[in-house]
């Protein structure tokens, strides 16, 4: 089968049937979190800080979940309606946006803390209509430009994707260059075939630190830390289901979610009362 | 979801409207209230991002009086529990948001605001 983004446009190959398949598959879902806690790291973000964060072509929202769990607020950005319908049914606490990211951003000047964005980029480099707005140059030069300036200085942003050749690596590093960015592609497993992955780790100012991160070498992962993960991944799915069941934002989510909070050591956490996860009285 | 805390980040995207273009302002909207998580370490990293007259404003119209004129200059936790709440738990699920100078139409539905251009509108 040909890559996705050869066969549809973007929010037609993930239609409603499609989002769900690509949401509910634990393959993936493993492969999206192991990608999304190394561009976390790359972000390199100051420690214990929570962080408001971008999620670009943020999907179903199989990463936000995870920034959500690392403390962090975000806002993500999806140009598939089936996608970010996905994610409400998922209860996710970020922002979401329809948009197509090759239209620009219409955030103000240092608006978020950092950026990242999980296989998503790709799909910039197919002309998505025969409009000159559209050629792949002009689509990518107005999602750096305006990313550029919605993010603060010194910031990062990190994206990971599917380039098909050496060129078009070149192409999209040019152009983020241009449009003000710093920084480089740092490749993780390069001499393995399944496990490599292409982060594009840009810089605004000097990005919080001065050199582009080593990518990583050898084979993927210690198997008993992947187990590790995948069993984290799959109590996460079950509580959601069983808290799914129950409607939104039940009395048991928001208690999960303070126990949550509360193992971070955060402060402030409410106490439990039996005023915990009722239902407010609309404001009109 | 569309909350305040994103709306005060938002302008309009439109090509050529470049001035005047903040804050979008509400029209014909539905909003619900639901508790989030009270982090003032977060909320005071993101003091120095917000625009205070356009939160103040947009507030109003939906609704919401709680927030003083000026920013304060003693941030203490009873002010950052007012802003965590209009910040973070009024959730504007239907309507629209309207640019100030070119009136282009942001309309918010199950909660998602569609930000997509027409060809002719894109920068
Ligand atoms: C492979 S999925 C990844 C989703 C999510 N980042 C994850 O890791 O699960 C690719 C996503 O990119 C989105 N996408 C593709 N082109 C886009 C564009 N021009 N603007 C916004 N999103 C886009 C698709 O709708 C889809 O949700
Ligand atoms: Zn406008």
């Amino acid at each position: 089968m040909s890559r996705p983004e050869l066969q549809a446009p973007p929010e037609i190959y993930y239609g409603d049937i499609e989002a769900k398949k690509y949401t509910q598959n634990t393959r993936i879902q493993q492969i999206q979190a192991d990608m999304t806690y190394r561009a976390l790291e790359l972000l390199n973000l100051p420690p214990d800080q929570p962080a408001f964060l971008l999620d670009i072509g943020c999907g179903s929202g199989l990463s936000g979940e995870i920034l959500e769990e690392e403390g962090h607020t975000w806002v993500g950005v999806d140009v598939a309606p089936s996608m970010l319908e996905v994610a409400l049914e998922r209860e996710l606490e970020g922002d979401l946006f329809l948009q197509d990211i090759g239209q620009g951003f219409g955030f103000r000047p240092g608006s978020f803390d950092g950026a990242i964005s999980v296989s998503v980029i790709q799909w910039l480099l197919n002309a998505e209509t025969s409009h000159p707005s559209s050629s792949p140059p002009r689509r990518l030069t107005r999602f750096f430009t305006t990313l550029h300036s919605a993010l603060r200085n010194p910031s990062r942003a990190v994206l990971q994707f599917y380039p098909t050749s050496d060129d078009q690596i070149q192409l999209i590093t040019s152009i983020a260059q241009k449009a003000g960015f710093g920084g480089g592609v740092v490749v993780d497993y390069p001499n393995s075939k399944k496990a490599k992955k292409v982060f594009l780790c840009l810089f605004v100012g000097s990005g919080g630190g001065q050199q582009v991160p080593k990518g990583l070498e050898g084979e993927e992962g210690e198997e008993a830390e992947d187990r590790a993960k995948f069993e984290r991944r799959r109590q996460r799915e079950k509580r959601r289901k069983d808290s799914k069941k129950k409607g939104i934002k039940d009395r048991d989510w928001i208690l999960r979610k303070k126990e949550l909070y509360r193992r971070r050591g955060k402060e402030d956490v409410p106490r439990d009362s039996h005023y915990t996860g009722r239902k407010r009285r609309p404001v009109f | 979801m569309v909350r305040l805390i994103t709306h005060n980040l938002l302008a309009c995207h439109v090509r050529g409207c470049n001035s005047n273009n903040f804050p979008l302002q509400f029209q014909d909207v539905q909003i619900g209230l639901r508790e989030a998580e009270f982090n003032p370490d977060f909320l005071r990293g993101f003091l120095p991002k917000i625009e205070w007259n356009a939160l103040v404003d947009s507030a109003r119209q939906l609704g919401d009086t709680s927030l003083p004129a000026e920013q304060p200059v003693m941030i203490d936790d009873d002010f950052l529990k007012t802003l965590h709440h209009v910040l973070l738990e009024i959730h504007v699920e239907e309507g629209a948001m309207v640019c100030p100078n070119c009136k282009h139409v942001y309309p918010i539905s199950n909660g998602i605001p569609n930000m997509l251009l027409a060809d002719h509108e894109i920068g």
